[in-house]
Protein backbone atom coordinates (compact mmCIF):
# COMPACT_ATOMS: atom_id res chain seq x y z
CA UNK A 1 0.00 0.00 0.00
CA UNK A 2 1.44 3.01 -0.92
CA UNK A 3 2.31 6.35 1.66
CA UNK A 4 0.80 8.98 -0.87
CA UNK A 5 -2.84 7.30 0.40
CA UNK A 6 -2.24 7.26 3.92
CA UNK A 7 -1.10 10.44 4.53
CA UNK A 8 -4.36 11.45 2.93
CA UNK A 9 -6.15 9.33 5.35
CA UNK A 10 -4.61 11.06 8.56
CA UNK A 11 -4.71 14.40 6.80
CA UNK A 12 -8.38 13.97 6.52
CA UNK A 13 -9.49 12.82 10.30
CA UNK A 14 -7.11 15.77 10.89
CA UNK A 15 -9.10 18.06 9.22
CA UNK A 16 -12.29 17.27 10.40
CA UNK A 17 -11.66 14.96 13.57
CA UNK A 18 -14.39 17.09 15.39
CA UNK A 19 -17.03 15.92 13.13
CA UNK A 20 -15.92 12.10 13.40
CA UNK A 21 -15.77 11.96 16.96
CA UNK A 22 -19.04 13.76 17.03
CA UNK A 23 -20.53 11.32 14.42
CA UNK A 24 -18.37 8.09 15.68
CA UNK A 25 -20.28 9.06 19.46
CA UNK A 26 -23.76 9.24 17.80
CA UNK A 27 -23.00 5.75 16.19
CA UNK A 28 -22.05 4.03 19.42
CA UNK A 29 -25.05 5.25 20.81
CA UNK A 30 -27.22 3.93 18.35
CA UNK A 31 -25.93 0.88 19.41
CA UNK A 32 -26.36 0.84 22.23
CA UNK A 33 -22.42 0.55 23.44
CA UNK A 34 -22.85 4.15 25.28
CA UNK A 35 -24.67 3.69 28.01
CA UNK A 36 -25.49 6.55 30.59
CA UNK A 37 -22.79 6.04 33.22
CA UNK A 38 -19.73 5.71 30.33
CA UNK A 39 -20.06 7.97 28.54
CA UNK A 40 -17.50 10.20 29.75
CA UNK A 41 -15.04 7.09 29.36
CA UNK A 42 -16.43 6.43 26.08
CA UNK A 43 -16.07 9.82 24.95
CA UNK A 44 -12.15 10.42 26.40
CA UNK A 45 -11.29 6.65 24.88
CA UNK A 46 -12.71 7.56 21.37
CA UNK A 47 -10.78 10.89 21.44
CA UNK A 48 -7.50 9.23 22.43
CA UNK A 49 -8.03 6.35 19.82
CA UNK A 50 -8.85 8.85 17.11
CA UNK A 51 -5.46 10.64 18.33
CA UNK A 52 -3.78 7.76 18.22
CA UNK A 53 -4.91 6.61 15.25
CA UNK A 54 -3.92 9.65 13.47
CA UNK A 55 -0.55 9.59 14.82
CA UNK A 56 0.29 6.18 13.40
CA UNK A 57 -1.05 7.19 10.13
CA UNK A 58 1.62 9.83 9.77
CA UNK A 59 4.20 7.45 10.17
CA UNK A 60 3.04 5.85 7.33
CA UNK A 61 2.72 2.01 7.76
CA UNK A 62 -0.28 0.30 7.56
CA UNK A 63 0.84 -3.18 9.55
CA UNK A 64 -0.88 -2.77 12.58
CA UNK A 65 1.91 -5.23 14.40
CA UNK A 66 4.12 -2.30 13.52
CA UNK A 67 6.14 -0.38 16.46
CA UNK A 68 4.57 2.97 15.01
CA UNK A 69 1.17 1.28 16.27
CA UNK A 70 2.14 0.11 19.81
CA UNK A 71 0.25 2.55 21.86
CA UNK A 72 -2.92 2.09 20.07
CA UNK A 73 -2.91 -1.49 20.56
CA UNK A 74 -1.96 -0.64 24.07
CA UNK A 75 -5.48 1.65 23.68
CA UNK A 76 -7.56 -1.17 22.45
CA UNK A 77 -5.91 -4.35 24.80
CA UNK A 78 -7.12 -1.75 27.51
CA UNK A 79 -10.06 -0.83 26.37
CA UNK A 80 -11.37 -4.27 25.48
CA UNK A 81 -9.63 -5.34 29.18
CA UNK A 82 -12.35 -2.73 30.64
CA UNK A 83 -14.87 -3.53 28.56
CA UNK A 84 -14.39 -7.28 29.41
CA UNK A 85 -14.87 -6.34 32.97
CA UNK A 86 -17.96 -4.50 32.57
CA UNK A 87 -19.48 -7.45 31.11
CA UNK A 88 -19.74 -6.31 27.29
CA UNK A 89 -20.24 -9.01 24.95
CA UNK A 90 -17.45 -9.33 22.25
CA UNK A 91 -19.69 -7.63 19.81
CA UNK A 92 -20.26 -4.54 21.32
CA UNK A 93 -16.40 -4.29 21.93
CA UNK A 94 -15.70 -5.23 18.18
CA UNK A 95 -18.52 -2.36 17.70
CA UNK A 96 -15.70 0.51 19.23
CA UNK A 97 -14.63 0.04 16.05
CA UNK A 98 -16.20 -0.45 13.76
CA UNK A 99 -19.10 2.33 14.20
CA UNK A 100 -16.15 4.39 13.29
CA UNK A 101 -16.25 3.15 9.45
CA UNK A 102 -19.18 5.09 8.51
CA UNK A 103 -18.47 8.88 9.72
CA UNK A 104 -14.62 8.02 8.54
CA UNK A 105 -16.17 6.96 5.07
CA UNK A 106 -18.49 9.36 4.58
CA UNK A 107 -15.34 12.21 4.65
CA UNK A 108 -13.58 10.41 3.00
CA UNK A 109 -16.68 10.43 0.25
CA UNK A 110 -16.95 14.28 0.97
CA UNK A 111 -13.18 14.94 -0.27
CA UNK A 112 -12.37 12.92 -3.13
CA UNK A 113 -15.92 13.98 -4.67
CA UNK A 114 -15.75 12.90 -8.23
CA UNK A 115 -12.26 10.96 -7.88
CA UNK A 116 -14.23 7.41 -7.72
CA UNK A 117 -10.79 5.81 -8.50
CA UNK A 118 -9.30 7.11 -5.44
CA UNK A 119 -12.30 7.19 -3.39
CA UNK A 120 -12.45 3.01 -3.94
CA UNK A 121 -8.67 2.69 -3.34
CA UNK A 122 -8.82 5.08 0.17
CA UNK A 123 -11.96 2.86 1.20
CA UNK A 124 -10.27 -0.27 0.80
CA UNK A 125 -7.40 0.94 2.76
CA UNK A 126 -9.43 1.99 5.22
CA UNK A 127 -11.70 -0.63 5.48
CA UNK A 128 -8.83 -3.25 6.15
CA UNK A 129 -7.03 -0.94 8.62
CA UNK A 130 -10.46 -0.87 10.52
CA UNK A 131 -11.18 -4.88 10.26
CA UNK A 132 -7.55 -5.19 11.90
CA UNK A 133 -7.66 -2.99 14.84
CA UNK A 134 -11.36 -4.55 14.97
CA UNK A 135 -10.03 -7.97 15.03
CA UNK A 136 -7.07 -7.07 17.09
CA UNK A 137 -9.62 -5.74 19.75
CA UNK A 138 -11.79 -8.92 19.66
CA UNK A 139 -8.64 -10.81 19.76
CA UNK A 140 -7.57 -8.77 23.24
CA UNK A 141 -10.97 -9.57 24.45
CA UNK A 142 -10.63 -13.06 24.11
CA UNK A 143 -6.97 -13.11 25.73
CA UNK A 144 -8.46 -11.49 28.90
CA UNK A 145 -11.04 -14.26 28.74
CA UNK A 146 -8.90 -17.08 28.50
CA UNK A 147 -6.27 -16.08 30.93
CA UNK A 148 -9.60 -15.45 33.42
CA UNK A 149 -10.01 -18.91 33.12
CA UNK A 150 -6.18 -19.96 32.80
CA UNK A 151 -6.50 -18.53 36.62
CA UNK A 152 -10.02 -20.15 37.56
CA UNK A 153 -8.83 -23.60 36.69
CA UNK A 154 -5.50 -23.29 38.83
CA UNK A 155 -6.97 -21.83 41.80
CA UNK A 156 -9.50 -24.73 41.42
CA UNK A 157 -7.02 -26.91 41.46
CA UNK A 158 -5.49 -25.50 44.58
CA UNK A 159 -8.39 -25.06 46.60
CA UNK A 160 -9.80 -29.14 45.59
CA UNK A 161 -6.85 -30.69 47.24
CA UNK A 162 -6.89 -29.16 50.91
CA UNK A 163 -4.57 -31.26 53.49
CA UNK A 164 -6.35 -30.75 56.83
CA UNK A 165 -4.76 -31.67 60.09
CA UNK A 166 -6.68 -34.26 62.21
CA UNK A 167 -4.62 -34.56 65.28
CA UNK A 168 -0.89 -34.16 65.42
CA UNK A 169 0.62 -36.35 63.13
CA UNK A 170 -2.67 -37.42 61.65
CA UNK A 171 -3.23 -35.39 58.36
CA UNK A 172 -6.17 -35.99 55.94
CA UNK A 173 -6.67 -35.48 52.54
CA UNK A 174 -10.52 -35.36 51.40
CA UNK A 175 -10.30 -35.47 47.31
CA UNK A 176 -12.67 -33.87 45.68
CA UNK A 177 -13.44 -34.69 41.81
CA UNK A 178 -11.50 -36.72 39.12
CA UNK A 179 -8.40 -37.60 40.05
CA UNK A 180 -6.04 -36.82 36.93
CA UNK A 181 -2.25 -36.78 36.13
CA UNK A 182 -1.54 -33.30 36.67
CA UNK A 183 -4.22 -33.36 39.85
CA UNK A 184 -2.16 -35.81 41.02
CA UNK A 185 0.77 -34.16 41.04
CA UNK A 186 -0.56 -31.38 42.95
CA UNK A 187 -1.83 -33.94 45.31
CA UNK A 188 1.18 -35.05 45.62
CA UNK A 189 3.30 -32.11 46.12
CA UNK A 190 1.20 -30.62 48.39
CA UNK A 191 0.85 -33.74 50.76
CA UNK A 192 4.27 -34.23 50.96
CA UNK A 193 4.97 -30.58 51.79
CA UNK A 194 2.28 -30.57 54.89
CA UNK A 195 3.77 -33.81 55.90
CA UNK A 196 7.33 -32.19 56.29
CA UNK A 197 6.32 -29.07 57.50
CA UNK A 198 3.89 -31.20 60.09
CA UNK A 199 6.05 -33.89 60.79
CA UNK A 200 3.15 -36.32 60.41
CA UNK A 201 3.32 -39.89 60.46
CA UNK A 202 0.01 -40.91 59.21
CA UNK A 203 -2.08 -39.42 56.21
CA UNK A 204 -5.66 -40.70 55.83
CA UNK A 205 -6.55 -40.26 52.09
CA UNK A 206 -10.08 -39.85 51.61
CA UNK A 207 -12.07 -40.69 48.03
CA UNK A 208 -15.50 -40.38 49.15
CA UNK A 209 -16.03 -37.27 46.67
CA UNK A 210 -14.22 -38.99 43.86
CA UNK A 211 -16.96 -39.85 41.75
CA UNK A 212 -14.68 -42.77 39.83
CA UNK A 213 -12.07 -45.28 40.42
CA UNK A 214 -10.89 -46.91 37.38
CA UNK A 215 -7.25 -48.47 36.97
CA UNK A 216 -5.52 -44.94 36.23
CA UNK A 217 -7.25 -43.20 38.94
CA UNK A 218 -6.11 -46.34 41.76
CA UNK A 219 -2.57 -46.22 40.18
CA UNK A 220 -2.53 -42.25 41.09
CA UNK A 221 -3.40 -43.01 44.27
CA UNK A 222 -1.11 -46.04 44.86
CA UNK A 223 1.71 -43.67 43.59
CA UNK A 224 0.60 -41.04 46.18
CA UNK A 225 0.66 -43.64 48.76
CA UNK A 226 4.31 -44.40 47.99
CA UNK A 227 5.55 -41.40 47.87
CA UNK A 228 4.17 -40.73 51.31
CA UNK A 229 5.73 -44.10 52.53
CA UNK A 230 9.32 -43.17 51.07
CA UNK A 231 8.58 -39.78 53.32
CA UNK A 232 8.10 -42.11 56.48
CA UNK A 233 4.16 -41.79 56.41
CA UNK A 234 1.68 -44.48 55.98
CA UNK A 235 -1.20 -44.03 54.21
CA UNK A 236 -4.88 -45.34 54.58
CA UNK A 237 -7.67 -44.57 52.72
CA UNK A 238 -11.24 -44.50 53.42
CA UNK A 239 -14.03 -43.17 51.84
CA UNK A 240 -14.58 -45.94 49.63
CA UNK A 241 -17.93 -46.03 48.41
CA UNK A 242 -19.83 -49.92 47.87
CA UNK A 243 -19.91 -49.00 44.07
CA UNK A 244 -15.99 -48.04 43.67
CA UNK A 245 -15.28 -51.36 45.72
CA UNK A 246 -17.15 -53.19 43.60
CA UNK A 247 -15.10 -51.52 40.42
CA UNK A 248 -12.04 -52.24 42.27
CA UNK A 249 -11.93 -55.82 42.70
CA UNK A 250 -13.61 -56.37 38.95
CA UNK A 251 -10.60 -53.97 37.46
CA UNK A 252 -8.69 -56.33 39.07
CA UNK A 253 -6.71 -53.17 41.28
CA UNK A 254 -4.44 -54.21 43.36
CA UNK A 255 -4.47 -51.71 46.14
CA UNK A 256 -0.99 -53.52 47.58
CA UNK A 257 -0.79 -53.31 51.36
CA UNK A 258 -2.42 -50.78 52.10
CA UNK A 259 -5.20 -50.04 54.71
CA UNK A 260 -8.20 -49.43 53.08
CA UNK A 261 -11.29 -48.15 55.06
CA UNK A 262 -14.96 -47.48 54.32
CA UNK A 263 -15.16 -44.30 56.41
CA UNK A 264 -13.29 -41.54 57.56
CA UNK A 265 -14.10 -42.04 61.45
CA UNK A 266 -12.61 -45.63 60.78
CA UNK A 267 -9.52 -44.39 59.14
CA UNK A 268 -9.23 -41.63 61.77
CA UNK A 269 -9.82 -44.15 64.98
CA UNK A 270 -7.08 -46.87 63.20
CA UNK A 271 -4.57 -43.51 62.89
CA UNK A 272 -5.34 -42.41 66.53
CA UNK A 273 -4.52 -46.22 67.68
CA UNK A 274 -1.83 -46.18 65.77
CA UNK A 275 -0.21 -42.57 67.33
CA UNK A 276 -1.21 -44.31 71.04
CA UNK A 277 -4.61 -42.20 71.47
CA UNK A 278 -8.34 -43.16 72.01
CA UNK A 279 -11.38 -41.59 71.87
CA UNK A 280 -13.04 -42.00 75.20
CA UNK A 281 -16.35 -40.89 76.79
CA UNK A 282 -16.57 -38.76 79.23
CA UNK A 283 -20.24 -39.46 80.64
CA UNK A 284 -20.49 -42.25 83.09
CA UNK B 1 38.60 -38.79 46.74
CA UNK B 2 35.29 -37.69 48.67
CA UNK B 3 33.76 -40.41 50.59
CA UNK B 4 30.31 -40.77 52.84
CA UNK B 5 31.38 -40.86 56.66
CA UNK B 6 29.79 -43.56 58.20
CA UNK B 7 29.49 -42.96 61.90
CA UNK B 8 29.12 -45.53 64.55
CA UNK B 9 26.59 -44.66 67.31
CA UNK B 10 25.81 -47.21 69.93
CA UNK B 11 24.27 -50.80 68.05
CA UNK B 12 23.99 -48.43 65.38
CA UNK B 13 25.69 -46.89 62.23
CA UNK B 14 24.46 -43.31 61.45
CA UNK B 15 25.57 -42.37 57.57
CA UNK B 16 24.43 -38.67 56.31
CA UNK B 17 24.71 -38.49 52.83
CA UNK B 18 25.72 -34.69 52.55
CA UNK B 19 26.95 -34.04 49.17
CA UNK B 20 25.12 -34.71 45.47
CA UNK B 21 25.19 -38.93 45.13
CA UNK B 22 27.33 -39.97 41.80
CA UNK B 23 27.45 -43.44 40.43
CA UNK B 24 30.97 -44.16 41.97
CA UNK B 25 30.09 -42.20 45.37
CA UNK B 26 27.51 -44.90 45.72
CA UNK B 27 29.26 -47.71 44.78
CA UNK B 28 31.82 -46.80 47.87
CA UNK B 29 29.24 -46.30 49.98
CA UNK B 30 27.73 -49.56 49.20
CA UNK B 31 31.40 -51.53 49.68
CA UNK B 32 32.56 -49.24 53.17
CA UNK B 33 29.06 -49.57 54.62
CA UNK B 34 28.80 -53.44 54.16
CA UNK B 35 32.45 -54.23 55.44
CA UNK B 36 31.52 -51.66 58.19
CA UNK B 37 27.85 -53.33 59.44
CA UNK B 38 29.86 -56.78 59.57
CA UNK B 39 33.12 -55.43 61.39
CA UNK B 40 30.84 -53.54 63.52
CA UNK B 41 28.64 -55.90 64.23
CA UNK B 42 25.72 -53.21 64.12
CA UNK B 43 22.06 -54.16 64.40
CA UNK B 44 20.59 -50.90 62.53
CA UNK B 45 21.46 -48.81 59.94
CA UNK B 46 20.22 -45.11 59.35
CA UNK B 47 20.94 -43.14 55.85
CA UNK B 48 19.85 -39.90 56.19
CA UNK B 49 19.58 -38.46 52.44
CA UNK B 50 17.92 -34.84 53.53
CA UNK B 51 21.13 -32.83 51.74
CA UNK B 52 20.20 -35.22 48.86
CA UNK B 53 18.76 -33.23 46.09
CA UNK B 54 18.78 -34.86 42.76
CA UNK B 55 18.40 -38.72 42.08
CA UNK B 56 18.65 -40.73 39.05
CA UNK B 57 17.25 -44.36 38.37
CA UNK B 58 20.62 -45.61 39.44
CA UNK B 59 20.71 -43.81 42.51
CA UNK B 60 17.46 -44.95 43.56
CA UNK B 61 18.03 -48.30 43.31
CA UNK B 62 21.85 -48.00 44.95
CA UNK B 63 20.15 -47.03 48.35
CA UNK B 64 17.64 -49.91 47.62
CA UNK B 65 20.41 -52.24 47.04
CA UNK B 66 22.42 -51.00 50.16
CA UNK B 67 19.09 -51.36 52.47
CA UNK B 68 18.72 -54.57 51.04
CA UNK B 69 22.45 -55.55 51.57
CA UNK B 70 22.17 -54.42 55.21
CA UNK B 71 19.21 -56.39 56.20
CA UNK B 72 20.91 -59.51 54.72
CA UNK B 73 23.25 -58.59 57.27
CA UNK B 74 21.06 -58.58 59.86
CA UNK B 75 21.03 -54.88 60.23
CA UNK B 76 17.58 -52.75 60.17
CA UNK B 77 17.78 -50.11 57.79
CA UNK B 78 16.01 -46.66 57.67
CA UNK B 79 16.07 -44.00 55.12
CA UNK B 80 15.26 -40.54 56.74
CA UNK B 81 14.78 -37.61 55.79
CA UNK B 82 13.96 -38.04 52.10
CA UNK B 83 12.54 -35.04 50.52
CA UNK B 84 9.43 -34.34 48.60
CA UNK B 85 10.67 -33.99 45.03
CA UNK B 86 13.13 -36.69 45.82
CA UNK B 87 10.10 -39.25 46.57
CA UNK B 88 7.72 -37.89 43.65
CA UNK B 89 11.15 -39.13 41.54
CA UNK B 90 11.67 -42.00 42.91
CA UNK B 91 7.71 -42.90 42.73
CA UNK B 92 7.60 -41.88 38.53
CA UNK B 93 10.52 -43.55 38.61
CA UNK B 94 8.97 -46.91 39.70
CA UNK B 95 11.22 -46.99 42.49
CA UNK B 96 8.96 -47.58 45.58
CA UNK B 97 12.08 -49.04 47.95
CA UNK B 98 9.27 -51.70 49.23
CA UNK B 99 12.14 -53.87 51.48
CA UNK B 100 12.63 -50.19 53.39
CA UNK B 101 11.67 -48.50 56.29
CA UNK B 102 11.51 -44.95 56.22
CA UNK B 103 10.91 -41.72 58.64
CA UNK B 104 10.64 -38.20 58.19
CA UNK B 105 13.68 -36.92 59.92
CA UNK B 106 16.99 -38.60 62.11
CA UNK B 107 14.79 -38.56 65.30
CA UNK B 108 12.09 -40.57 64.11
CA UNK B 109 14.67 -42.77 62.31
CA UNK B 110 16.51 -43.57 65.63
CA UNK B 111 13.00 -43.86 67.92
CA UNK B 112 11.93 -46.40 65.17
CA UNK B 113 15.25 -48.20 64.97
CA UNK B 114 14.80 -48.41 68.96
CA UNK B 115 11.33 -49.73 68.77
CA UNK B 116 12.66 -52.93 66.84
CA UNK B 117 14.87 -53.61 68.98
CA UNK B 118 13.29 -52.60 72.18
CA UNK B 119 11.65 -55.67 74.41
CA UNK B 120 7.86 -56.40 73.34
CA UNK B 121 6.39 -55.95 76.27
CA UNK B 122 6.38 -51.91 76.08
CA UNK B 123 4.21 -51.85 73.16
CA UNK B 124 1.84 -54.49 74.15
Amino acid sequence: MNDAVHSRLAEIINKHESDILKEWLDNQRAEGTLTKGLEADVQQQSREFLASLKNSLRQGRSDIMAPEWTDLRDLLTNLSRNRMQQGFTPSQTGTFIFSLKQPLFERLRKEFGQDAHGLAQEIWTATVLMDKLGLWTTEAYQKTREAVIARQQQDMLELSTPVVKLWHGILALPLIGTLDSERTQVVMESLLQQIVDTGADIAIIDITGVPLVDTLVAQHLLKTVAAARLMGADCIISGIRPQIAQTIVHLGVELGDVITKATLADAFAVALTRRGFAVQSIKT
Amino acid sequence: MEKIPILKLGDFLLVTIQVDMHDRLALALQDDLSSRVVSSGARGVLIDISALEIVDSFIGRMLGNIAAISAVLDAVTVVVGMRPAVAITLVELGISLKKVRTALNVEKGMELLRQAFEPRSQNQ
